[in-house]
């Protein structure tokens, strides 16, 4: 009877189509939840050689092999109900900062190349940067000889420097402002962890949170000439800048 | 009534509790011995296996690591480098010889939540609840696949009980016990044997490792099956069953080969007449279509090169 058959057929379809669509739901509500899982607060931090996020997300198997090879105990995997990606791990600079080992044992440990095993010199991990966050407590701002992150960055003299300014308050002394440089930041964390402050005025974040990028076809005219030696712009007249007059 | 009730009972009579319960308790020693092993570095101090089930180092020489995982992250759009690749080709011909969801029964953490949730919910008399065809899991292991390729991310990690709640016990559970709760729950309540026997996309990935696996359980007295029901009862994918211990007049050989079966060898323990045992696949002759002289030849070549050399 062909009826029966059309029966079994339309039985299997919508069977199938009931499981398709349910299966399909609960994909569409995982990508949902894995796409919103990619946002990562700025204080989780990742291992040294770590993959940018999307990538990391893609090759961590959250075996916490890093974890365990981490003579600090810096490193945490992150469990459910934490703001970081089930599993995967991270570590908080307040709380414990990367010491920078020279072995790495963290990206030796990987079995799968989450964090890069292109990393060898612990100096070229780009963890995040630190930026000195807030103007108004740092004690070097208010004039005083504070210094402690200055002091404390394992790449002294390169990653944080001083600069000296002039102190307006009291006209005659200087300030001396740590200032980061992100070409020699490693993002360990040091610097944050030894603030003294109750909340830390210098604060290590993703590098693409914290750094601004040039246009790519920008073009800095001291360098350009420097490359080239000359002026760009061929018989182009300097005029002399008029200065202020100074009374005697 | 008894098959009901209380499965097993005649083979607890004919052997005693301990050889009617052999199986299981070995399972569950398999099970607390590998979570043992990766808790000895954390609790003692004795660092013999580091990692969780989703990839480890023992003895700092050997890697293990889930295929499952690493194809998800495949997927993603990240070839895995190194130790972790020879990890999961070293997982899957283990898994390939003695069947994909030996892991299921044997390794998984879940498996002990799901078989109490099931044991509870045959000593309350609840019906099986909802059931989902045996396939969605398959369709769902599609559908963790493809999510890892549309979003780059290895998607069922982030929901994974099984993988939350090792990693869990190893690491720190965090609100991991919610989720351990809530599969028991949904076994519980929702679905008999639910989370296991229909949605779990990892044991759908390992049955397909194993489909060609060497260790099977084999229904080789089946012509002494009683058909007290017992092995039903007790099973979590009776589907895989039937085919072997009543699939004689239709010509079908002895074996469960079924990928479903997860070799948990309760069907071995319950069994008052000895039908069942472990053994290879092959030689899947139809032992009870022959005279009973040659039957007991058979078996006894059968086993001869089995699973107890």
């Amino acid at each position: 009877m062909p009826d029966q058959k059309s029966v079994n057929r339309r039985r299997f379809l919508a069977g199938t189509a009931r499981t398709a669509c349910g299966v399909g739901l609960a994909g569409l509500l995982l990508a949902l939840y894995a796409g919103s899982a990619r946002s990562r607060p700025a204080t989780a931090l990742r291992a040294p050689g770590a993959l940018p996020e999307d990538a990391f997300l893609g090759a961590c198997v959250r075996c916490g092999l890093c974890v365990r090879d981490c003579p600090y105990d810096t490193l945490r995997l992150a469990t459910l109900g934490e703001p970081v990606a089930l599993g995967t791990p991270y570590f908080v600079a307040r709380e414990v900062p990367c010491e920078m080992c020279e072995d790495i044992p963290c990206v030796k440990a990987c079995p799968t190349g989450a964090l890069d095993p292109g990393l060898t010199d612990i100096d070229d991990a780009r963890m995040g940067v630190a930026v000195l966050v807030d103007h108004e407590t740092c004690l070097n701002y208010l004039g005083l000889r504070c210094d402690v992150c200055y002091r404390v960055c394992p790449v002294f003299g390169k990653a944080i420097t001083l600069e000296r300014l002039h102190n307006p308050r009291t006209g005659r002394h200087a300030l001396f402002i740590p200032t980061v440089h992100s070409d020699h930041c490693t993002g360990c964390g040091k610097c944050e962890r030894s603030c003294v402050l109750e909340e830390a005025a210098i604060k290590v974040l993703p590098r693409k949170v914290a750094l601004g990028e040039l246009g790519h076809h920008y073009q800095l005219g001291w360098e350009e000439k420097a490359k080239r030696g000359e002026s760009l712009v061929p018989g182009l007249i300097d005029l002399p800048d008029r200065l202020p007059e100074v009374r005697p | 009534m008894s098959a009901q009730r209380n499965p097993g009972a005649a083979a607890v009579e004919r052997y005693g509790w301990p050889r009617a319960h052999r199986w299981l308790l070995m399972r569950r020693a398999s099970q607390l011995l590998i979570l043992g092993l990766f808790l000895l570095g954390p609790v003692a101090g004795v660092w013999l296996v580091k990692g969780n089930l989703a990839s480890s180092l023992t003895l700092d020489w050997l890697p293990l690591s889930d295929p499952y995982v690493l194809v998800q992250s495949l997927f993603a759009g990240h070839v895995a480098a190194g130790t972790a690749l020879l990890g999961a080709l070293i997982v899957l011909a283990v898994y390939a010889a003695v069947g994909g969801r030996v892991y299921c029964a044997w390794v998984c953490p879940v498996n002990a939540v799901t078989d109490g949730a099931h044991w509870l919910r045959s000593r309350l008399g609840l019906q099986k609840g909802w059931q989902p065809k045996r396939n969605t899991r398959l369709w769902l292991l599609g559908a963790t696949l493809a999510v890892s390729l549309a979003t780059g991310t290895i998607a069922w990690e982030f929901v994974n009980p099984v993988s939350m709640v090792f990693r869990g016990l190893v690491f720190g559970m965090g609100l991991a016990w919610a989720v351990v709760a809530a599969v028991f729950l949904f076994d519980l309540v929702v679905s008999r044997r639910g989370w296991c026997g229909h949605i779990c996309p990892v044991g759908a990935f390992y049955g397909l490792v194993g489909s060609a696996s060497l260790l099977r359980v084999r229904a080789d007295r089946r012509a002494a099956c009683d058909d007290c029901m017992d092995c039903f009862a007790v099973c979590p994918e009776p589907q895989v069953l039937t085919p072997a211990l009543k699939g004689a007049r239709h010509g079908r050989g002895p074996v469960i080969l079924s990928p479903d079966c997860s070799n948990c060898g309760r069907c071995i323990d319950v069994c008052s007449q000895e039908v069942f045992r472990f053994g290879t696949r092959f030689d899947n002759r139809t032992w009870s279509d022959l005279p009973e002289p040659e039957q007991r030849k058979g078996r006894n070549a059968a086993s001869a090169p089995g699973v107890g050399t």
